[in-house]
């Protein structure tokens, strides 16, 4: 068995996505090698290098990877695909994008974000929304898959793999890079954050959403939000937690004017302990809620953050 | 310009659906489809196209059950020219419908096909990309804005960091996401003429795909339940038990 993880990367470095990969990877078991493609991406392979775990690190560059189109990837993947038996990458929108290029062109189904790994060939993934999961057997010679990170313990460092360089041939379709709009902040990312704060439609505009960053901003905690409030244009699409959104775990999830919707809880049911802030009592949040207060967020959030300061944040 | 939208029939996104006790899947009995979100947002940037005079002609293609077709004919009652219907009552996995979308690129030659970027029941996100690989053409997924662009098309992708655009030369897959634009709702009159337009039958024999399931579902569950906690009454007493009972602040 030889397994090969795709890394997410921004070049400079590894996201914590991949380490999710390669544990999701060693349980299939075998080698596990993973793959850095990019432009100027020397950190992100001695990062690769130094998971725990991998035997080796392969490191592609070319103008075509530096922000890891899916035309190049699948070119490049299928070049080195021969040599493995399982292909993985966590299911990030970047993982998303490329990865069934490459299951197609092996004529293999993607097994798409896997929460478990039950065997070699047997894989759990969540399907409605997460309101039914479902365990799937393959029968593909080859199996690829995308990780959902938050289901799988991160990999550590300590290991000290080999780099070696590897071709990247040209794609033969391609899209070509015109421009991108990142969001910027200073606080951790949502996918990875220990605490995350998310604001719904009842935040009623994009200033009032100060209030709950003042909040984050005290327990360095990430910002997201529903879909009505990324649509609304309250906050950015990369802030929308939930099925078509992004998925979080963390610690500790504060929902705050969202009504919970099968959607949203999608994105965050799995959280360690869940706090939901509504003024509608019956709002379904509260059902999936450790902690439930019943009050006007206008008031209620300004006031958790008062009462943070005096236990000491 | 010919545009190709490939729509899906699935349970209606307000449905919570039930495992069935047996384990053998979802129950759907009496509960309600509809086309999937994504499709219709993939339809709608079809029309307004074809409305901006970029299109010439819209094909709705829906791969399942005798009842897709009323899928179909809700595109056509948007404002999609004509439909494809291939039947079939099995479990058309992603890579096999990207398979039979790929024969009827072939045929039909297209130089766009939009298709949702991910269908809400099997929540795959796979097709677009891999009917796009299957052809050899670049893709745009997750598409928020769409231009055309000299012989090709500039499109802005939502992304886990924010926004990206890039340029893709036609022909070309776009896959669409949320934001892309708010689809219509047929109007009756346009609901009564799409009864008069085209919908061929095909099978997955006719294009000579093989759609043999690669996955065999050895069971489907219920997810864990999450026990509904307590109401606190305050948020001092809020910022007491995260502190003191959860132990997460
Ligand atoms: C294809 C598809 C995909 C989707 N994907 C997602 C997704 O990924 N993520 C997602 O979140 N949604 C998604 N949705 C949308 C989802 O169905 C809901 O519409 C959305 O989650 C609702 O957002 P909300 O809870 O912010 O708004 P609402 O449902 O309008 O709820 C607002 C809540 O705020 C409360 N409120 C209002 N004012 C106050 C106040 N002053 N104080 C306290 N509480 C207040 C109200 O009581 C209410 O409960 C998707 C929908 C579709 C069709
Ligand atoms: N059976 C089908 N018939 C027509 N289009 C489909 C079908 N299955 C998937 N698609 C298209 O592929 C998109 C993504 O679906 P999926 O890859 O299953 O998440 C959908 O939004 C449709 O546009």
């Amino acid at each position: 068995m030889a397994v090969l993880v795709i890394a997410e990367h921004d070049n400079a470095s590894l996201n914590d996505a991949t380490r999710a990969a390669v544990t999701a990877g060693k349980a299939l078991g075998g080698d596990i090698h993973v793959l850095v493609a990019g432009k100027n991406a020397g950190p992100a392979a001695e990062a690769a290098s130094k998971l725990d775990g991998v035997a080796k690190v392969l490191h592609a560059e070319s103008d075509h990877l530096e922000k890891r189109l899916a035309e190049a990837m699948e070119t490049l993947v299928l070049s080195i695909a021969d040599g493995y038996d399982a292909i993985l990458t966590p299911a990030t929108t970047g993982g998303k994008n490329f990865m069934p290029r490459i299951a197609a062109k092996l004529d293999v189904a993607q097994i798409s974000d896997i929460t478990a790994v039950e065997s070699a060939d047997t894989f759990v993934r969540p399907i409605y929304a997460g309101n039914a999961m479902m365990t799937v057997k393959s029968s593909d010679a080859k199996k690829v898959i995308t990780v959902r990170p938050t289901t799988f313990e991160k990999v550590g460092d300590g290991g000290s793999a080999s780099v070696e360089t590897i071709d990247a041939p040209a794609p033969a379709a391609s899209s070509q890079f015109v421009g991108e709009e990142l969001s910027k902040s200073d606080r951790p990312e949502l996918a990875s954050a220990k605490i995350v704060i998310s604001g719904g439609r009842g935040m009623g505009n994009g200033e009032n959403f100060a209030i709950i960053e003042k909040v984050a901003d005290k327990l360095n905690a990430a910002v997201g939000a529903s879909r009505a409030a990324v649509d609304a244009g309250f906050v950015p699409n990369d802030y929308q937690v939930g099925q078509t959104g992004k998925v979080v775990a963390p610690e500790l999830y504060i929902a705050v004017g969202i009504s919970g919707a099968i959607q949203h809880l999608a994105g965050m049911k799995d959280s360690k302990v869940i706090v939901a802030i509504n003024k509608d009592e019956e709002a379904p949040i509260f059902s999936v809620a450790d902690y439930g207060l019943v009050a006007d967020l206008f008031t209620a959030v300004p006031e958790l953050e008062a009462e943070l300061g005096k236990v000491g944040y | 310009m010919k545009i190709l939208v490939p729509v899906k029939r699935v349970v209606d996104y307000n449905v919570k659906v039930r495992v069935k006790p047996d384990q053998t899947g979802v129950d759907l009995a009496n509960v309600k489809m509809s086309m999937n979100p994504f499709c219709e947002i993939a339809v709608e940037e079809a029309i307004r196209m074809k409305e901006k005079g970029v299109a010439e002609e819209i094909v709705a293609v829906s791969i399942g059950p005798a009842q897709a077709q009323e899928t179909i004919r809700t595109a056509l009652a948007m404002g999609a020219d004509r439909g494809i219907h291939v039947t079939t009552d099995q479990t058309v996995e992603p890579l096999a419908v990207a398979k039979i979308l790929a024969k009827v690129v072939e045929e039909e030659s297209p130089e766009l096909v939009i298709l949702g970027k991910q269908a809400i029941d099997d929540d795959s996100n796979a097709t677009g990309q891999m009917l796009a690989a299957l052809l050899g053409w670049p893709q745009a997924t997750f598409a928020s804005e769409v231009e055309k662009d000299g012989d090709g098309f500039k499109v802005t992708r939502e992304i886990d960091g924010g926004l990206q655009t890039i340029k893709v030369s036609s022909p070309a897959i776009i896959t669409t996401d949320l934001r892309l634009n708010e689809p219509r709702y047929a109007s009756l009159p346009n609901i009564m003429k799409a009864k008069r337009k085209p919908i061929d039958a095909k099978t997955p024999e006719d294009f000579g795909v093989d759609i043999a399931p690669r996955l065999e579902v050895l069971k489907v569950t219920e997810p864990p339940k999450r026990e509904a906690g307590v109401k606190v009454e305050s948020v001092a007493e809020l910022v007491d038990k995260l502190k003191n009972e959860a132990g997460v602040i």
